[in-house]
């Protein structure tokens, strides 16, 4: 189901998915041809962080993790600084000192980024403690995953979070359903008694609710109302979105395991390939938000393709940008370590 | 502005109410604080101020230093309270991997403007997890200033100064020092991080010290005029940055050099400052520099040992007079 956004709206967030998706498959290719260092993607996610951050407004602050180039671009970033920033150039969001490990961008409401697990839990809840003391209703959003509620800082946060009736809302994007693949020698995935994740937030009396993160609609509908409560003061949220992990996704190292992705499977079944077949029909959230677009009869076959063309070449030359930018000057790493001037 | 002579711990008190008083985005934080904490040093704020600016915290140190981290970066200036500087283990990953790299990972593009009150020290029998001195921990940590003041007036003005600085500052408390007694002035000028003092000016040797330990070694140094030898006593007040500009005009003249601080030798401030200052000034030096410090074992809690463990006046008048002769024989927290 789609969100009630109006043609505009409903694509410009498949605008923000596909740039999303394709900024990630071509760092991926990028990859292949020289050693950029390990990165995590955001693909089979672009569902849920893409309608939750394209809510928020100028002075909410969003914190998020190590898997965090898709709410970056969620919430307007450039694919030119922030592949500058993974390469380390001058021209990136932090001049290459954050990576893509610590990707932020002050101006698009990510004031830094923690790749600790667990670690931007503590300093959401603190910027939303910070909205509440000064009088603001701006909110605070927590991006993080499954792995980071194995933390205790998540549990000494939400207490906090629960006691001070803070507007902080907790989005946690649950990627390891598929976490049994563990067993047929892949890559380990989070390891937790819990079976219902949601009981760890409303154990504190933490408003909460399981959703699924491939249905935009409902991603959009329930982050509205967690934002809503933050604004008029009725404390936190915790949102377990649930997605898929991606089958490229599984290796340590991400690879472009479904290929390049194909938008006219969308449309015409005889192009999927047998091999991840339930990945194309029914676990691509992009695919299938594309589907739904089709099937509303507003949006044609046609401006979903050149939408997905002018995506690809924004990334594109966004890689060129980055690749064609000068690395910082060795001096530059020791600058900012601390504020000069002071006193 | 009028001096009274008040404690150590007054003088952190009424730093926290002007300044509380003064800016509307500073917060204090910690675990009792509405109740005075442990030792009194925020009785009375909650009254005045209210909860929503002194608020008592959840026993969750980690949390808590990550919750002034996402305060400072939303507009407010925290001051967070750990009630025994052993705890802060329990909030490394914020301070260090947060509080201290954000500005840094951001080239610039934001500051984290919080200040850790931190108290400890050996004294009063708190044993193994209430009394050690972990500054060299902080010192190793680029992005993190600390400071660790011996005197009242001190107290209040570096107190000021981390208050208003825009990085993250730990400032130091030793609880053997709160009952002293000094002069401070209420609503006084801060302190400029990074500055040492000279608190007795001297020709023999060089004594760099920081923290309670200046009052052991002004005793020393008194004992030692009366035996003609004259020390030059510097009160570090900053562990960082360090001020090696008065530690290295001072060793020049002096050519000696005698480090102490109550924090274990190993891998300490005194190893720092010793070898720092044996690279700008090595060839000034006219015998080896001594470090005096606890020996590289827990903080025990017999009273009775805590003696022998924490660096005495002895201690330091030994390490003094070693740097004044060849003897081979060294005292025993001497190395």
């Amino acid at each position: 189901m789609l969100p009630d956004l109006g043609v505009e709206g409903l694509m410009t967030l498949l605008e923000r998915m596909l740039v999303a998706r394709r900024f990630e498959e071509q760092l991926i290719d990028l990859a292949q041809e020289r050693d950029i260092g390990h990165f995590h993607v955001y693909v089979g996610q672009e569902t849920t962080g893409i309608p939750a951050l394209a809510l928020l407004e100028d002075g909410d602050l969003s914190f998020t993790n190590h898997r965090n180039h898709g709410h970056l671009i969620a919430r307007g970033a450039e694919p030119g600084p922030m592949y500058a920033e993974i390469l380390g150039r001058a021209t990136g969001y932090c001049r290459g000192k954050g990576g893509t490990l610590h990707l932020a961008s002050a101006e698009h409401g990510f004031p830094t980024t923690s790749s600790a697990t667990g670690g931007c839990i503590p300093p959401a809840v603190g910027a939303a403690l910070g909205f509440q003391r000064l009088g603001s209703d701006r909110v605070s959003v927590c991006l993080m995953g499954d792995g980071a509620l194995e933390e205790g800082a998540w549990h000494e946060s939400a207490n906090i979070a629960a006691m001070e009736q803070l507007p902080v809302v907790f989005l946690c994007e649950n990627n390891s359903l598929e976490a049994l693949g563990q067993r047929a020698g892949e890559y380990p995935s989070s390891t937790m008694a819990a079976s219902d994740l949601t009981e760890l937030a409303s154990v504190f009396g933490i408003e909460s609710v399981a959703i699924d993160g491939l249905d935009t609609r409902c991603v959009y509908q329930t982050m509205a109302k967690a934002v809503q409560r933050g604004r008029s003061g009725e404390g936190p949220t915790f949102i377990e979105a649930r997605t898929v992990r991606w089958p490229g996704n599984r290796p340590i190292w991400p690879e472009l395991a479904t290929g390049k992705t194909d938008l006219s499977m969308a449309w015409d079944d005889s192009v999927i390939p047998q091999e991840h077949i339930k990945w194309h029909q029914e676990q691509d959230g992009v695919l299938e938000y594309v589907r739904q677009l089709l099937g509303n009869g507003q949006i044609s076959k046609e401006s979903v393709l050149d939408l997905d063309k002018q995506s690809s070449e924004r990334v594109r030359e966004g890689l060129i940008f980055a690749l064609d930018s000068p690395y910082p000057s060795p001096e530059e790493a020791l600058e900012h370590v601390f504020t000069p001037h002071q006193g | 502005m009028v001096t009274e002579t008040v404690r150590y711990i007054d003088a952190i008190s009424s730093v926290l109410r002007h300044e509380l008083d003064r800016d509307d985005d500073v917060l204090i934080l910690g675990e009792d604080v509405s109740y005075g904490g442990p030792f009194g040093a925020t009785a009375g704020l909650s009254e005045s101020f209210g909860p929503r600016r002194v608020i008592d915290t959840p026993i969750s140190e980690g949390a808590v230093m990550g919750l002034a981290v996402g305060a400072a970066l939303s507009g407010c200036r925290p001051v967070v309270e750990i009630m025994f500087a052993d705890f802060v283990t329990l909030a490394m990953d914020q301070l260090v991997n947060h509080a201290a790299k954000f500005r840094y990972m951001t080239d610039g593009k934001l500051s984290v403007p919080m200040t850790i009150r931190v108290q400890g020290g050996v004294g009063g029998g708190y044993g193994a997890h209430h009394s050690q001195s972990l500054e060299s921990w902080f010192l190793h940590v680029p992005g993190l200033k600390v400071v660790a003041p011996s005197s009242v007036a001190d107290a209040g003005g570096l107190l000021t100064a981390a208050i208003r600085d825009d990085d993250p500052v730990i400032y130091l408390e030793h609880r053997g020092l709160y009952w002293t007694k000094g002069s401070f002035v209420p609503g006084g000028s801060p302190t400029r991080i990074g500055e040492a003092a000279v608190v007795r000016p001297g020709s023999d040797v060089t004594v760099v010290t920081v923290s309670r330990m200046v009052k052991t070694a002004i005793t020393a140094s008194e004992k030692l005029a009366a035996e003609g030898i004259d020390i030059e006593l510097v009160d570090l007040r900053s562990v960082a940055p360090i001020d090696w500009d008065t530690i290295e005009d001072s060793v020049r003249r002096t050519r000696r050099l005698v480090v102490v601080h109550e924090a274990v030798t190993t891998g300490g401030l005194g190893a720092e400052i010793v070898a720092g200052l044996s690279t700008r000034a090595f060839e000034v030096l006219a015998s080896p520099a001594v470090r005096v410090g606890a020996p590289s074992a827990p903080v025990p809690a017999s009273p009775f040992l805590e003696q022998f463990y924490a660096p005495s006046v002895e201690d330091v008048v030994e390490a003094v007079l070693m740097t004044l002769d060849d003897r081979e024989e060294r005292p025993a927290h001497a190395s």
